[in-house]
Formats: C-alpha cells, sequence, structure tokens
C-alpha cells in the first residue's frame, strides 16, 4: 500500500499545481490528466480524503440547510425577497410564516416582517436554476430584535466557528456575547456594549488572520490581554 | 523616421530589446468593489475593479448555464496627451470585447449561472499596450474577487521595431514601429487566450516574437503571483 502523507498545507494561487498524482479533488481544485491545479487563492490541503483549497476570498454560494442572516428587501403577495450576501435573493414564503391555509386576504405580510427587517433563516431548497427558498421554522429562527451586525468575508465564516466551534466559544465567553454567525458572512453580536466592541475587534482580527495557524490561541491571548486592560 | 534602436542596440527609452519596462501590482485598492487590483506597467497607470457575481441586469441577459462575463475597458480623458472624450470610442469598444475574450477561458463560468460577473478597467495614464496590462490586471482582481479560474491570465506584446524583434512596445514604438503583436496567455495550462497582430512579420520573426513574448508573460506572472500572495498571506506567504 502506498504511504500516504499527513495532511499537507500549501499557500496557493488560481493556476497554481498543487500535486500529481491520483487523488481525489474535493473542492477548488481541478483536474488536468493527474495534475491537480488550484482555482482559488487559499490553502491547499492535501489528506487522506483528497486535495481542496480552502479559499480566502469568494461570494456566498447558497446550500441546502445553511444558516443565514438576511434582510427583507421587497414582498409580494404571497412571499418576501431577503437579500442574502450572495449573486441571488432568496425567497422566503408566506405559507412557511403564517401556515398552509395562507390567505392574502385575511393576514398582511408586514404583520410578521416589514421591509429592513433581519432575519435569521434556514436554506429549506436551492439549485442552480431557482432561487434559494428559506423558513423560519425552527429554533432561533425568525426576526431578529436586536444586536449589532458585521461583516466578514463568507470564505472566512469557517475559520471564525472554528472546529467544533471553538472560536465562536472562546469570543463569547471572553466578551460576555452571544454570536450569531450566517454561513453568508453576517455576524449578529448581542451582550453589553464593551463586550459587543472586543468581540467587533475579535472578528476583525479571525477575518485578517484567517490563514495563520494558531489562530485561536491568538484570539485567545487578545481576548485575556484586552481583560486584563479593562478591569 | 524616428530612430527607434541606436548603435548601442538600445531602445527609445534605454531598454534592451528583451527587456521588460518596470512592473508593478497591487491588489485590493477598491473598498467597496469585491476584487480589484493596480498596475504600473511603465507609464501605463490601470484600475481594474471586479464586481459579482451579481444578478444580471437587464435580466434577459442571463443565460441559464453560467455567468455573463462583461467588459469595459476605458481611458480617463487626461490618460493621454490630447484629452480624448470620455464616451467609448470605437476602439474602446472593441478592446472591452478582445479582453473579455482572453479572460474568459481562464474563469469557469459554470459555477455562477444566471449571473453576471462585471470587470471595468479604467486607464488613468496610457503609453502603448494597455490593454495587456489590462489583462494582467484583470486577472489578478478576479482571483482577489474569489472567482473559479482555471488559471491567471498574463499578457504581453512583442513586435518589429528598426528591423528586429523586441518585446513590451510603449506607445511610440507601437506607433513608429513596424509590428505589434499582443498575446495573453494561461502561464499554467500553456494556452493561448489572445493573439493579435498589427503589422507585418516574416514567419521567422513571428516565431521569435512569440517566443519572446510567451517568455515575458512567464516573468509577469511571477509578479502577479507574488502580489496576490503578498496581499492574502503577507510574510506566511514568502515562505
Amino acid at each position: 500500500m502506498r504511504k500516504m502523507p499527513a495532511i499537507e498545507r500549501k499557500y496557493v494561487t488560481p493556476g497554481e499545481l498543487i500535486a500529481e498524482g491520483s487523488y481525489k479533488p474535493i473542492g477548488n481544485v481541478i483536474r488536468i490528466k493527474d495534475k491537480f491545479y488550484s482555482t482559488k487563492v487559499g490553502l491547499a490541503e492535501i489528506s487522506r480524503e483528497g486535495i481542496r483549497v480552502i479559499p480566502l476570498s469568494g461570494p456566498y454560494i447558497p446550500r441546502v440547510d445553511d444558516l443565514v442572516i438576511g434582510k427583507i428587501v421587497d414582498f409580494s403577495a404571497f412571499s418576501w425577497e431577503v437579500d442574502i450576501n450572495s449573486c441571488f435573493f432568496a425567497y422566503l414564503s408566506a405559507q412557511n410564516v403564517f401556515g398552509k391555509d395562507f390567505s392574502p386576504d385575511r393576514e398582511s405580510l408586514l404583520r410578521k416582517f416589514a421591509i429592513g427587517d433581519l432575519i435569521y433563516a434556514k436554506i429549506i431548497a436551492y439549485d442552480r436554476t431557482r432561487n434559494p427558498l428559506l423558513s423560519v421554522s425552527g429554533p432561533g429562527l425568525g426576526r431578529i430584535p436586536k444586536g449589532e451586525v458585521v461583516k466578514i468575508s463568507p470564505a472566512k465564516v469557517p475559520r471564525l466557528i472554528g472546529k467544533k466551534g471553538s472560536m465562536i466559544k472562546t469570543i463569547e465567553s471572553a466578551t460576555n456575547c452571544k454570536l450569531i454567525i450566517g454561513q453568508n458572512g453576517i455576524v449578529l453580536i448581542m451582550g453589553p456594549p464593551d463586550g459587543v466592541l472586543l468581540a467587533t475587534q475579535a472578528i476583525r482580527m479571525v477575518e485578517s488572520e484567517a490563514h495563520l495557524a494558531g489562530l485561536t490561541k491568538n484570539i485567545q491571548n487578545f481576548l485575556s490581554k484586552y481583560k486584563e486592560v479593562g478591569s | 523616421m524616428k530612430e527607434l534602436i541606436n548603435e548601442k542596440g538600445l531602445r527609445i527609452d534605454g531598454r534592451r530589446v528583451d527587456e521588460l519596462r518596470p512592473l508593478k501590482i497591487e491588489v485590493g485598492v477598491l473598498k467597496n468593489a469585491d476584487g480589484s487590483s493596480y498596475i504600473e506597467m511603465g507609464k501605463n497607470k490601470i484600475v481594474v475593479a471586479v464586481y459579482g457575481p451579481k444578478e444580471v441586469h437587464p435580466k434577459h441577459q442571463a443565460l441559464p448555464d453560467r455567468s455573463v462575463l462583461r467588459c469595459r475597458y476605458h481611458m480617463a480623458p487626461f490618460s493621454v496627451d490630447v484629452r480624448k472624450p470620455p464616451q467609448p470610442s470605437r476602439r474602446e469598444i472593441e478592446i472591452s470585447k478582445v479582453i473579455r475574450e482572453a479572460l474568459e477561458p481562464a474563469l469557469i463560468l459554470e459555477e455562477y449561472p444566471r449571473t453576471a460577473i462585471d470587470v471595468y478597467l479604467e486607464v488613468l495614464q496610457a503609453d502603448g499596450g494597455s490593454r495587456c496590462a489590462g489583462i494582467t490586471a484583470s486577472a489578478v482582481a478576479l482571483a482577489d474577487a474569489g472567482i473559479s479560474m482555471r488559471d491567471m491570465v498574463v499578457a504581453c506584446a512583442a513586435g518589429k521595431v528598426s528591423g528586429q524583434v523586441v518585446i513590451d512596445l510603449n506607445d511610440v514604438e507601437d506607433k513608429e514601429g513596424e509590428a505589434d503583436m499582443p498575446i495573453a496567455i494561461m502561464p499554467n495550462l500553456n494556452q493561448v487566450t489572445l493573439l493579435q497582430l498589427d503589422g507585418i512579420l516574416t514567419s521567422e520573426e513571428f516565431e521569435r516574437a512569440f517566443e519572446m513574448a510567451v517568455n515575458a508573460c512567464r516573468t509577469i506572472y511571477e509578479v502577479q503571483r507574488k502580489a496576490l500572495m503578498d496581499k492574502y498571506f503577507g510574510k506566511a506567504g514568502e515562505e
């Protein structure tokens, strides 16, 4: 059996050769014969499962089951149009909010969500041919009443969440805030004002240092230093 | 006719026949664009902004299976010696098309169906070879926007001046010389995406010019790559 190398990391730009041989392409790579090239600027990772590039920039492409934060921008008789920071507008159907027997004669959509409202929603359907469909039925989903919104690059959301949510937990416990992260790169912070300020700084730091190893440690150091100064 | 190459073999701006002009590329210069870059190639100064993928307006332009790439090459009125009227000229419309067709093969547009990607090239100062510098900068801006690409695109011109094959022609050489041949390549895939020729070259001269231009493109590619590395990885990328 061929010995598989441990996870190997490399900084790449589009068109750069990552590896040659028989691997499985996982994401953001193209294969030409037995050569693998990156399609994005990012971190190339060669592991047991295959080759992939973790991008450092790029638009948000919706996926089913993603939780996103969106803004209501328009509504018709049967649905709302939601800006989810992507190249497509998402739709939230009135039936999903008011129930199956919704009738536009009886209910007004504005009673529930107005234009400009922020909502936390789940993508329940999306494919290449149609715009994404949202749902707000589920625990924690629905209108966002308060909080501070921070926008980051959607490509860096996984880093902000961290392994099994380690990064988000670190920031939450150090700042006394609650974070809601939308997969589309919109983050909502709720908590005391100085905590919100600190959390914003930490998030900005994650965004600018997303490519560095030991990021959670760095953030921990940053937050603890700040705490000492604050107290 | 002006003497374009002197007895020492130096060109009008003091370069050797196979020497590029000083080159500088910066990434992410515009805050509001999804991707942007700035290039200085000799006296050429060009800013490129990429917006998208985004919804297509007007909607009938949208394609069901892929994204639409739209390019606009535009010269600022003050970019040349005599004021250039700001409306798009015949030349600018043609160069926009040529640039679009040079970039399209490198982009994986099928990943973004029903959307549009806009590339705006604004020439702040022009000195010959601005379409090549524009293509080089556009590829960097597209990579900065995080759009999936098969490869980068690099462009450089070769041509014939005073009977000699030279690379990276400047404005005077372009106007007074015998031939100008801009080419664009995808350096890793070894494919040509643009080849134009204005003037007459013999087949030997063509072979030589093509080879010199491709070599120049590879040099420029390294600058492109370094610019992206510096922006995204800073010091960590230099290792």
